[in-house]
């Protein structure tokens, strides 16, 4: 079991019942999972209303226009969906649509 | 919340800076590709702006400017921005936040409970103008009467008027916004693929002094990447807001803003070069020719997409005649507009308390409906 938390700033906690912050567990092994069994578990348990993961998914990936931080480091830093997760991590998605 | 220590990961080589080569990199830069750690980040971001305002010259020493602030990410990370240059650089400018209340219930007064902690923040001055008393009509109200569709359209023109009127109390000429590269690259391609060919050419200028209006605005941020932005403001721990305005945003430009999105998808560099190719677009110049239709048009029209043309024959007054405001039309257009709504208003009474808070949720409803 991998223990992470997940943030959704700057206009995107809309898809998430206005909660900013969100612990998520996700069910493997440290060093089989990936961000992208972090993006589809979002998917499943995070996102309040189905009809909001076009917020948030496109193409079967994260939107484009949010960025995405893990542990404060943008993701294309760290391998993007391929990053492997551990535990402890933190993985933010901003809105940079949103407002002026 | 547990605080787990967890092993440092080794960092590979590819992880560092490539400006300092000590520190972990942290983001990347859309303009070039280039690997920053936070510090070097801070320094560059700021650098760049500071080099575009004095490339541009925009300000005066002794200048007093108004920041227009929102609550929202660019303009706050601009009042911080412009403290920190002033600072820096001494560039001798007193600085004012300027704020438009539209009276959007659930958007406007929460984001300018931001402002009024940013004015303690960043200890400025803080002068909040808003429609309700200069044009005695709020955006719900507004709403309520006329729908959502215009929503912008009427809008925008009020705040542009708003702003200036604001600035003019406060005896300042010169308002700086936050408008930022990717809005402009936006602005660009939607007057593109609109052929609307005339706001193309100006959309590129940092700096506007126009006729219609007595103060000038510039943006500093000009050639500033929104991804940049937002992560300033992250990293900085800055206070904005970002919930979106309950009316829809023009339809257009969200259409245009998805295509600009996916197309730096793949080529980042993209803003810039459309910026690039705003800035070198310059019109033919049309001969005068003498229009030989003989429409006899109204003194207004409004168009299909919520625009307003205006009839140019009696151009000689400079002057609205109702409220006085600059104007080349006998009425300016923020009179035309609530002219037109005043005539409405007459028309359906309502019942202020209740109906106008949810107007925005009722109009949406409404809109929805189909026979
Ligand atoms: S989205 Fe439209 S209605 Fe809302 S504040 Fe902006 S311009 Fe006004
Ligand atoms: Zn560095
Ligand atoms: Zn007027």
């Amino acid at each position: 079991m991998i223990k992470v938390k997940i943030e959704f700033l700057g206009g995107l906690d809309v898809i998430s019942n206005k909660q900013r912050e969100h612990k998520l567990i996700i069910d493997k092994e440290e060093g089989e999972a990936t961000m992208k069994d972090v993006i589809s578990a979002i998917c499943e348990k995070i996102i309040a209303d189905e009809k909001d993961i076009p917020v948030f998914i496109e193409d079967e990936t994260v939107r484009p226009g949010i960025l995405v931080l893990i542990n404060d480091t943008d993701w294309e830093l760290e391998d993007g969906e391929n990053y492997v997760i551990e535990s402890g991590d933190v993985f933010t998605f901003t809105s940079t649509l949103h407002g002026g | 919340m547990p605080v787990e220590s967890k092993p440092e990961k080794k960092l590979k080589v590819t992880a560092l800076c490539e400006l300092c080569h000590g520190r972990k990199a942290v983001m990347k830069r859309p303009k070039n590709l280039q690997k920053l750690c936070k510090e070097c980040f801070y320094k560059v971001f700021e650098t760049e702006i500071h080099n575009t305002i004095t490339d541009a010259n925009l300000f005066q020493y002794g200048e007093t400017v108004a920041i227009g602030a929102s609550g929202g990410k660019d303009s706050t990370v601009l009042a911080s921005i412009m403290k920190t240059l002033n600072e820096r650089y001494n560039y001798g400018l007193k600085l004012v936040l300027l704020s438009i209340d539209e009276g959007i219930v659930g958007y406007r007064d929460d984001s300018l409970d931001t402002v009024k902690r940013n004015k303690i923040q960043y200890d400025m001055p803080l002068e909040i103008v808003s429609y309700k008393e200069l044009y005695n009509w709020s955006m719900d109200e507004i709403v309520a009467c006329s729908g959502m569709r215009n929503s912008c359209t009427y809008c925008g023109v009020l705040r542009r008027q708003a702003l200036d009127r604001g600035a003019a109390k406060l005896n300042i000429n010169h308002i700086v916004t936050g408008h930022n590269a990717d809005d402009m690259a936006e602005t660009v391609l939607m007057n593109i693929l609109r052929g609307d060919t005339k706001r193309l050419e100006k959309s590129c200028s940092i700096l506007t002094e126009s006729a219609d209006s007595p103060i000038k605005r510039s943006k500093p941020f000009k050639y500033t990447y929104q991804k940049e932005i937002v992560l300033y403001a992250h990293y900085k721990k800055l206070d904005y807001f970002s919930t979106e305005c309950s009316y829809a945003p023009e339809a257009f430009r969200g259409t245009t803003r998805e295509l600009l999105k996916a197309l730096e998808a793949n080529r980042p560099s993209i803003i810039m070069d459309i910026i690039y190719s705003g800035e070198h677009f310059e019109l033919k110049r049309k001969k005068q020719t003498v229009s030989y239709k003989n429409k006899k048009k109204d003194e207004t029209q409004i168009n299909a997409d919520g625009s307003i043309s205006l009839n140019k024959d009696f151009t000689k007054a400079n002057k609205c005649e109702k409220c006085g405001y600059l104007s080349s039309n006998k009425l300016c257009k923020a009179c035309v507009l609530l002219g037109g709504l005043e005539a409405n208003r007459a028309k359906i009474t309502l019942d202020t308390d209740t109906s106008v808070e949810g107007a925005a949720k009722l109009t949406r409803t409404l809109e929805h409906l189909s026979f």
